[in-house]
């Protein structure tokens, strides 16, 4: 106990440093939806590991392109239509620079984390996994990253197996050597657990996994917004994140894959861009990334993508992680001094998400109230329902911070759950 | 705080914490398992009627938000000593009350204590919570042993 709280207060000092550099009251002017009441009481967003709010840039972004600059992309012989193409292919650029990807064309556009994922379990895993080989996923996954593994072991008589955490929300990594071997093929984790908000291990576990011969994908959904990312270092085989919890639009998401595996993979959708030439007889496909994005695609979501990596990297990916270990530093103290409150999920290592429960009180009942104070958490099994088994909780409440949260914010937070106390006591 | 005493009456707050016929009836001839798939709440309600079709007990167990245990609770006080056809309507009209459709200072009901709920109206996502106990009893009285869900 003692050491913890060591590490605590070191936490809060070097936070503090961080807190008065960060200009949190200059960038919160960039997000108007900030600006907004509920119930006659400033919004106070705390929901971002759900989803992020948007900049200014990338709404003006998007709606500029739409005014001046929309045309198809890929296929015109006109300049608008060349200079959309410029626009989306220069925004692919800006996110393999952003995760450090070696070439443009090992970025994949998607719908989000989700179809990135299944991309994945479809492209490479129908025709690679065999009857008995073994996919391995973590006790902590996303049911994005359970179930389309869990129905492609189905299909292949594969065995699904997961690695355990303690009940910190740490995964157990002894338990996880012990589980790779020549049968494991391919490893699936999360960077970030949105239910726990544990920050894994993913270098050893990729290295782990790749001396074991087995691939590895990293659901980074949740690490993409908080920790900078570089694909080559980590050496992932592919790493699936989603646009809008990037402070980008909605129905956008990356997958980065290797080459050499997206050249052996199949396609995922058939249909127009995708190929190089078709006849009735037969159709050959063009390469990555065109093979992997059928049809037109959300060509302004794109640019609005792009965008929103612009605004991060001119605050800076270190900076935004900094200031915001120093929020979740804040409210984590000061919630554990709250003897009715039981945080689930107290890794040393987390990052921007504080998943708790209130004693006798359902995290639905925290919400409304909450909600009445302008405050806005999520309530539920935030998609990861074995992770509420393993904790014993049906639910639980998830306040989830963002580098434009302020400690006023969190103050409130802390206010509001000493009134839900009161009322439900 | 302000604003949520509508939904958070201290009836409801009450029962919440107290609530009445929290209990299995063992051997019950007419039982249901409702669920929300969405927040995981969960209700076992069981029933027995006598020969002529009146609810003769009821209990309830399970666990959900303050909202749906309260209302459960509230539920089994009233439905109790009522026949099937009078219980049906009252949930009907419980309904109508939480979704808007019924408003009880001027439309003619029957729901009496019920009618603390009707602050649920301005939660539309409460709602689910208010009638899982009720759809759950419907299903019970329906005979048919089964389980539901609210999607």
């Amino acid at each position: 106990m003692k050491h913890e709280e060591s590490i605590m207060a070191k936490v809060l000092e070097k936070s503090d440093v961080g807190r008065d550099a960060f200009p949190v009251t200059r960038i919160r002017q960039d997000f108007p939806v900030l600006q907004e009441q509920v119930y006659g009481r400033p919004l106070v967003y705390l929901d971002n590991a759900a989803t992020t709010q948007k900049p200014n840039a990338v709404i003006d972004r998007m709606s500029s392109f739409y005014r001046h600059e929309y045309g198809t992309v890929r296929r015109g012989v006109y300049a608008l239509s060349e200079k959309a193409t410029q626009a989306y292919e220069q925004a692919r650029a800006k996110v393999a620079r952003f995760i450090n990807a070696p070439i443009s064309c090992e970025v994949l556009f998607t719908k989000g984390t989700t179809e990135a994922i299944n991309l994945v379990a479809t492209s490479y895993g129908r025709p690679f996994l065999s009857e008995g080989d073994e996919v391995l996923i973590s006790a902590m996954e996303h049911h994005a990253n359970i179930v389309p593994w869990q129905q492609l072991c189905l299909e292949k008589g594969a065995i699904l197996r997961v690695i355990p955490m303690n009940d910190q929300g740490e995964l157990l990594m002894e338990e996880y050597e012990a589980l790779l071997s020549e049968r494991t093929k391919i490893v699936a984790v999360n960077h970030v657990s949105n239910a726990l908000g544990t920050i894994n291990p993913i270098k050893r576990i990729i290295d782990l996994a790749h001396q074991a011969g087995a691939v590895v994908l990293i659901d980074g959904a949740q690490g993409i917004s908080h920790i900078p990312v570089d694909v080559q270092a980590l050496d992932c085989d592919f790493y699936a994140f989603s646009g809008h919890k990037l402070y980008g639009p909605s129905g956008i998401g990356v997958l980065y894959a290797k080459l050499k595996h997206l050249d052996r993979m199949v396609p995922y959708q058939f249909g127009g861009e995708m190929i190089e030439s078709v006849t009735f007889e037969k159709t050959t496909f063009a390469k990555a990334p065109r093979k992997f994005e059928a049809g037109t695609p959300p060509i302004v979501e794109v640019i609005g993508l792009g965008e929103a990596i612009d605004y991060l990297n001119r605050i800076g990916m270190a900076a935004i992680g900094a200031y915001e270990n120093s929020l979740l530093a804040y409210a984590t103290a000061q919630l554990e001094a709250l003897p009715e409150v039981r945080i689930i999920g107290t890794a040393p290592a987390k990052a921007s998400v504080l998943s708790f429960e209130i004693e006798q009180v359902h995290p639905h009942d925290i919400g409304t109230l909450l909600d009445r104070e302008g405050i806005a958490i999520r309530a539920g099994h935030h998609c990861a329902q074995p992770v509420m088994e393993r904790f014993g909780v049906p639910a639980t409440a998830r306040a989830s911070f963002s580098f434009y949260n302020t400690r006023e914010e969190v103050d409130k937070l802390i206010l509001g759950i000493g009134t839900v106390i009161k009322v439900f006591s | 705080m302000s604003d949520y005493s509508e939904l958070y009456q201290q009836v409801i707050l009450e029962h919440n914490k107290k609530p009445r016929n929290f209990k299995v009836l063992e051997g019950a001839k007419f039982y249901a398992l409702g669920k929300n798939p969405l927040c995981g709440d969960q209700f076992a309600v069981y029933v027995n009627l006598t020969e002529d079709g009146t609810i003769e007990d009821v209990g309830f167990q399970g666990a959900g938000c303050a909202i749906a245990k309260a209302s459960a609770s509230l539920m089994t006080t009233q439905v109790k000593g009522k026949s099937k056809d009078a219980a049906r309507q009252l949930k009907d009209e419980f309904q109508k009350m939480v979704t808007g459709d019924l408003d009880v200072s001027c439309d003619e009901h029957h729901l009496g204590k019920l009618t603390l709920f009707a602050g649920v109206k301005d939660y539309p996502v409460r709602v689910k919570c208010a009638t899982l106990a009720w759809h759950t009893l419907e299903a019970a009285l329906s005979g048919k042993a089964e389980e539901i869900t609210t999607e």
